[in-house]
């Protein structure tokens, strides 16, 4: 007779890959895929990773110096954010949280819009109709609300058979939540094409990884709904390319959704009006300075194409001189006026609102 | 031959016309899809979606997982692509799980961006079918206080349909409220109409003089039997049916007001900040110099509502208590 133990069957084992082509000086780790290779591809990931760095920056300085409203900063998130920017094909459609301002500047929409929202405006959320990002969504600001909603992306894109994707991100604290749960295991059940990315970057303002969730990953979320889920070096922008595309291009295939969790570091507050000196390790934070995703493309570049100190001074006059443009056109950009409040609350205002809206424009008592 | 139960029918019940207005417009338009729990080979909670799985395919009716706030979610996404998702709640209470993306993405997003949401939320409500507390609520208010959403809640067969047409055909996202009680209970004779009863237009559901009872849903058909009763002592009752909450079509029910110079009004709904607050206020303010007595109101005791039978009597408004009311505030 057996033992109750041994009277037990495995029934199922999971294993969780991790993915990082360079280290943190920039050297391989191991035979870079073809399309690293291609040195005007990195230097245009490059190129746009110093401009989401640069509107970081120049968002938060805004702020201090009160020309700006809060702002919640992704310093440090530039790889991923420029990996997803540029792995989405025109078609696809992407729906991300409020920290990923780096995917719309990847995606053609103007710096100067995206201040504008932080400025207060919500017309800066309708992005433009000329840009690959105008079929994306706006910046979900409930925390995991965008999860969900890409189920209703995805499946409009199954039901009319058409090859494109659909990539939400959201943080390692949204991973926490209900909307995502339901939405990884529905995906799954529908075979959705669809990649949820966690952005893990180490905090959900000032409660850390350890204390969100005790699994050993945030990958593994994907395996409990059935789903592919893998780790991605979210600051080597060589690999999170890799492995965006590759789940990109499953899901248009029809081969179903996929999880990632890009593993980074906030080196910023959560917002403007935070200071995470209260509650995080100056240590910590200088050794995450130390994996800076900028840092390591830019000593590959140096090593391998030729990228030289004139070309990176180049580089950041350009830079600088976009975000000056666009601070002074976001400046210049007057406010929506009063008799505006009303012009997109419904699809067609209905009658029994017209007297309020006609008060709010100044026409008299509502 | 005949092909189908419907058409063989002689009796339409309020269920019937909303199955036959959903599957009316499924087959009109085929970004119409229904999704929510059990609506597939089960036809629904309530056999609202009986045979459409067979009719128009699983990719178009839509089994989810128990998931209110990811369904719901789902919705927002599909519509502000271009779908026009029916999400079907199994009941009106499990709404509350589905705060978030009704409030803070589909009543937002085309304020934010320009983008309509055209999702219409099926939620069966209300009591008196001794189903207790977490399954005989009324939601109205919760919802009726976030700009940009629509509210609708039919009181006849005829409305059943036509308001459903309405509610799938707008560009907005549209609560639907139906009662779970007049399902089997309203009939009218077959065959019914199937054309759109626009939003936002309140109805005369009984012409009358001497008071105007203001209500909605169920409570329309129960004023219309205080009204019966009230006739025969001479008193004459006006019934407003708003059919819409949000927008409310209030120019219908100070016309009437005015005409009349009393007015009741009727909700399910526990009374503290029920949708009665809100149209006794708004009549006080237009009414002000018509009023011969204040404006009064009827609802549920400000309780859960019990499953208990003679207690759930007790909580929601009774029809002898419509009566007396009416009676009363004629009277004064």
């Amino acid at each position: 007779m057996q033992t109750p133990d041994e009277a037990r069957t495995r029934v199922a084992s999971f294993e969780i890959f991790l993915t990082r082509f360079l280290d943190d000086d920039g050297r391989p780790l191991c035979r870079l895929p073809a399309a690293a290779r291609r040195p005007q591809r990195l230097l245009h990931a490059y190129r746009l990773m110093a401009r989401i760095r640069a509107f970081e920056n120049k968002a938060v300085a805004l702020q201090r110096t009160g020309q700006l409203g809060t702002y919640a900063s992704g310093l440090g998130q530039e790889a991923v954010n420029a990996a997803i920017g540029l792995g989405l094909a025109r078609d696809d459609v992407y729906l991300g949280n409020y920290r990923e301002c780096g995917v719309p500047l990847a995606r053609g929409v103007p710096m100067a819009q995206i201040l504008q929202y932080w400025g207060g405006d919500e017309r800066g959320m309708a992005w433009p109709r000329t840009v690959p990002a105008f079929h994306d969504f706006p910046f979900a600001v409930p925390v995991a609300s965008q999860v969900p909603q890409a189920l209703g992306v995805a499946y409009a894109m199954q039901l009319r058979h058409e090859k494109r994707a659909t990539l939400v991100t959201c943080g390692d604290g949204a991973s926490s939540k209900g909307d995502f749960a339901e939405a990884v295991s529905a995906a799954g059940v529908w075979k959705l094409p669809v990649v949820f990315v966690i952005i893990n970057n180490q905090w959900a303002i000032s409660l850390p990884r350890s204390r969100q969730c005790a699994a050993v990953t945030l990958a593994q979320k994907g395996l409990a709904g059935g789903i592919v889920g893998e780790q991605v070096d979210g600051n080597d922008l060589i690999a999170t390319c890799h492995v965006i595309e590759t789940a990109l291009a499953r899901a248009r295939s029809g081969a179903g959704p996929q999880l990632v969790e890009a593993l980074t570091y906030r080196l910023a507050d959560h917002t403007t009006a935070d200071d995470a000196r209260r509650y995080r390790d100056a240590a910590e934070v200088d050794t995450a300075r130390k994996h800076d995703p900028l840092a390591r493309l830019h000593a590959w570049l140096e090593a391998q194409c030729g990228f030289t100190a004139q070309d990176e001074t180049r580089l950041q006059a350009e830079v600088a001189a976009e975000v000056g443009v666009a601070v002074k056109t976001f400046l210049a950009t007057p406010a929506p006026p009063p008799e505006a409040l009303f012009d997109a609350l419904y699809a067609e205002l209905p009658p029994a609102l017209h007297a309020q809206a006609f008060a709010a424009a100044g026409g008299g008592e509502a | 031959m005949p092909t189908n139960k419907e058409q063989v029918a002689e009796e339409v019940t309020y269920l019937d016309a909303i199955s036959q207005a959903l599957a009316a417009e499924m087959e009109r338009d085929e970004s119409v899809f229904l999704m929510g729990e059990d609506v597939g080979q089960f036809g629904g909670a309530f056999k609202i979606s009986k045979g459409f799985m067979e009719r128009f395919g699983a990719r178009r009716v839509v089994d989810t997982p128990i998931a209110e706030n990811g369904f719901t979610g789902m919705a927002a996404g599909a519509a502000i692509c271009g779908l026009r998702p029916v999400v079907e709640f199994q009941f009106a209470d499990f709404i509350s799980q589905a705060f978030d993306p009704i409030i803070n993405v589909m009543a937002r997003h085309h304020y934010r961006t320009g983008v309509p949401v055209p999702v219409t939320l099926r939620c069966p409500f209300g009591g008196r079918l001794r189903a207790g507390p977490t399954h005989s609520q009324s939601i109205e208010s919760y919802f009726a206080h976030v700009p940009g959403l629509k509210i609708v809640a039919p009181a006849t067969v005829e409305d059943a349909a036509g308001l459903l047409i309405s509610s799938i055909r707008d560009n907005n996202p549209v609560l639907f409220l139906e009662s779970k009680y007049l399902y089997r209970r309203l009939k009218v004779p077959a065959p019914l109409s199937l054309e759109p009863t626009p939003l936002g237009v309140a109805k005369v559901a009984r012409e009358g003089t001497d008071v105007t009872l203001v209500s909605y849903s169920v409570g329309v058909q129960q004023g219309l039997e205080a009204a019966e009763v009230l006739a025969r002592e001479g008193i004459s009752v006006e019934v407003i049916d708003c059919r819409t909450l949000v927008p409310l079509d209030i120019d219908t029910i100070v016309k009437s007001v005015k005409k009349t110079s009393r007015a009741v009004v009727l909700h399910e709904a526990a009374r503290r900040l029920g949708y009665g607050a809100e149209i006794a206020s708004e009549i006080g303010e237009a009414c002000f110099w018509f009023l011969d007595a204040p404006v009064t109101r009827i609802a549920a005791l400000n309780t859960p509502i019990p499953t208990s039978p003679p207690l759930e009597d007790a909580v929601l408004p009774q029809t002898e208590e419509v009566i007396e009311t009416l009676r009363k505030v004629a009277r004064s």
